[in-house]
């Protein structure tokens, strides 16, 4: 162990370490992250190819395809996360270790975080290419709109992928628990997100980022809060 | 023949006697003509889907807290019945809406809301069948009622800034005196029933869910046809 870590409170402490663990994983294995940026970028084009050429439609609604292909490809990567874990018996690994429920849930949750800020901000440009949209408002806005909408996404994706990964049919549950659930944050951040793109006349991105901030702070203290007895389960 | 069965008869005759009264006695309603009297109906159905559902949460907790079974069968009996009427809530206000706006949907906060809490309920319900261990089932169907019910004033406020066209909510303060009592009589009776149904249900899903936890294991099966351990 680091002499850094060793400053740090015990449950802070394990929620780096499971944080840097998670994302050591996904760097040992970043073909999988490839894959996942090509699937999210092929979810871009499929929308302009449903929608058809029609560049003023398409620029319009460029922030509702951005955050449409984020949460289609957010399953598969929070499923992952967690299958890793059951599938090796790692989970009771980590549990005997022992760390914090909490901590590994809060750990978790930021590296998936992470991985779709990542994911949202590779494909920010084919998005600006394939719809000929140009940012109107400042890039650290967007930059702050990306961030609040993936860890909006990420507290109960995480929540809820920990609960099914050891079900049957947790491809189709994952998202139909989750999906449902998200539309205040996937609201708010589309909202957000298309101001930014088109320009925000009636300066209305404020408002739409306090809805984001509410949601995560719901979610990121419920889903801390119910996680130990995903663990249990 | 149970208590419950009694609040059904007691729910049955008083929805009669609302709906006979908002039928045939009260005024028709100034802007909606004869459609308006979907309201005797409609808002009952709407206010007793929120109760049954804010049931379901209480009993999550329950459920989570204590680890009983009764909490538990508590949780799925009122869920089922707040997806009922949810589900009904939408198609009656489709029903209505068709002849007073023109159209079947619309994306007001309150329509929307109830249509993202029938999908979240349904979602609920849904792991709750694919969960064959009754401990897990357990803490799988709260944890998700949970976190689907704090979600509604999100989802609410959400949608309320993001577009906006429906009635007030209807109150007494709202409608003419006339209709008032009719809508208390109806609003009873959709209560009464809909608590009776829940009881009924409650009652065989916990015989069911006691039978479960109870029942001895299955005797081992030969070897050569055991089954793969999936859980680990």
């Amino acid at each position: 162990m680091s002499g850094a870590h060793h400053r740090l409170p015990g449950a802070l402490r394990q929620v780096v370490l499971v944080l840097k663990k998670d994302l050591l994983i996904e760097w040992r294995a970043r073909a999988r992250g490839f894959a996942l940026a090509s699937f999210a970028v092929t979810v871009l084009l499929l929308f302009s190819f449903a929608v058809g050429p029609n560049t003023e439609v398409l620029r319009t609604h460029a922030g509702a395809y951005l955050w449409l292909a984020v949460l289609l490809s957010s399953t598969l990567l929070l499923g992952q996360s967690f299958q890793i874990e059951v599938e090796a018996g790692a989970l009771e690994g980590l549990v005997l270790a022992p760390v914090e429920p909490a901590a590994l849930f809060y750990g978790k949750a930021l590296s998936n975080t992470l991985q779709l800020i990542g994911l949202a901000l590779v494909i920010t440009i084919p998005m600006l290419a394939l719809f000929d949209a140009g940012l109107a408002g400042s890039p650290a806005w967007y930059l702050v709109v990306v961030v609040l909408g993936t860890a909006g996404v990420s507290a109960p994706g995480t929540l809820y992928a920990g609960l099914t990964a050891r079900l049957d049919n947790r491809q189709l549950l994952l998202p139909l628990l989750l999906f449902p659930l998200l539309v205040p944050c996937l609201l708010a951040a589309v909202k957000a997100t298309t101001l930014l793109l088109t320009g925000d006349a009636m300066n209305q991105v404020p408002s739409w980022l306090k809805l984001l901030a509410a949601f995560n702070a719901l979610y990121w203290s419920v889903c801390g809060a119910l996680f130990p007895r995903v663990i249990d389960a | 023949m149970r208590w419950e069965h009694g609040l059904l008869a007691i729910g049955f005759v008083l929805l009669a006697i609302g709906h006979g009264m908002g039928l045939f006695m009260a005024p028709e309603e100034a802007m909606m003509r004869e459609a308006g009297r979907i309201l005797y109906a409609h808002v009952p159905t709407a206010w007793v889907a929120l109760v049954t559902l804010t049931l379901s949460f209480f009993a999550a907790v329950g459920a989570l807290w204590t680890g009983r079974y009764g909490w538990d069968a508590a949780v799925e009996a009122t869920a089922e019945t707040g997806v009922v009427l949810t589900a009904l809530l939408l198609f009656q206000g489709s029903m209505w809406a068709k002849p007073t706006w023109g159209y079947y949907w619309d994306w007001d906060p309150r329509l929307t809301t109830s249509a993202i809490l029938l999908v979240l309920f349904v979602g609920v319900l849904v792991v709750r069948r694919v969960v064959s261990d009754p401990e897990r089932r357990l803490t799988v169907t709260a944890i998700a009622t949970i976190v689907a019910f704090v979600d509604v004033p999100v989802v609410y406020f959400g949608v309320k800034w993001w577009r906006s066209l429906h009635q007030e909510w209807s109150s007494p303060q709202t409608v003419d005196s006339t209709m008032v009592m009719p809508l208390r009589i109806a609003a009873f009776a959709m209560l009464f029933i809909s608590l009776a149904i829940c009881v009924i249900r409650w009652r065989t899903i916990l015989a069911t869910v006691q039978a479960e936890a109870t029942a001895p294991d299955l005797p081992a099966l030969p070897a050569e046809l055991s089954l793969a351990e999936k859980e680990v």
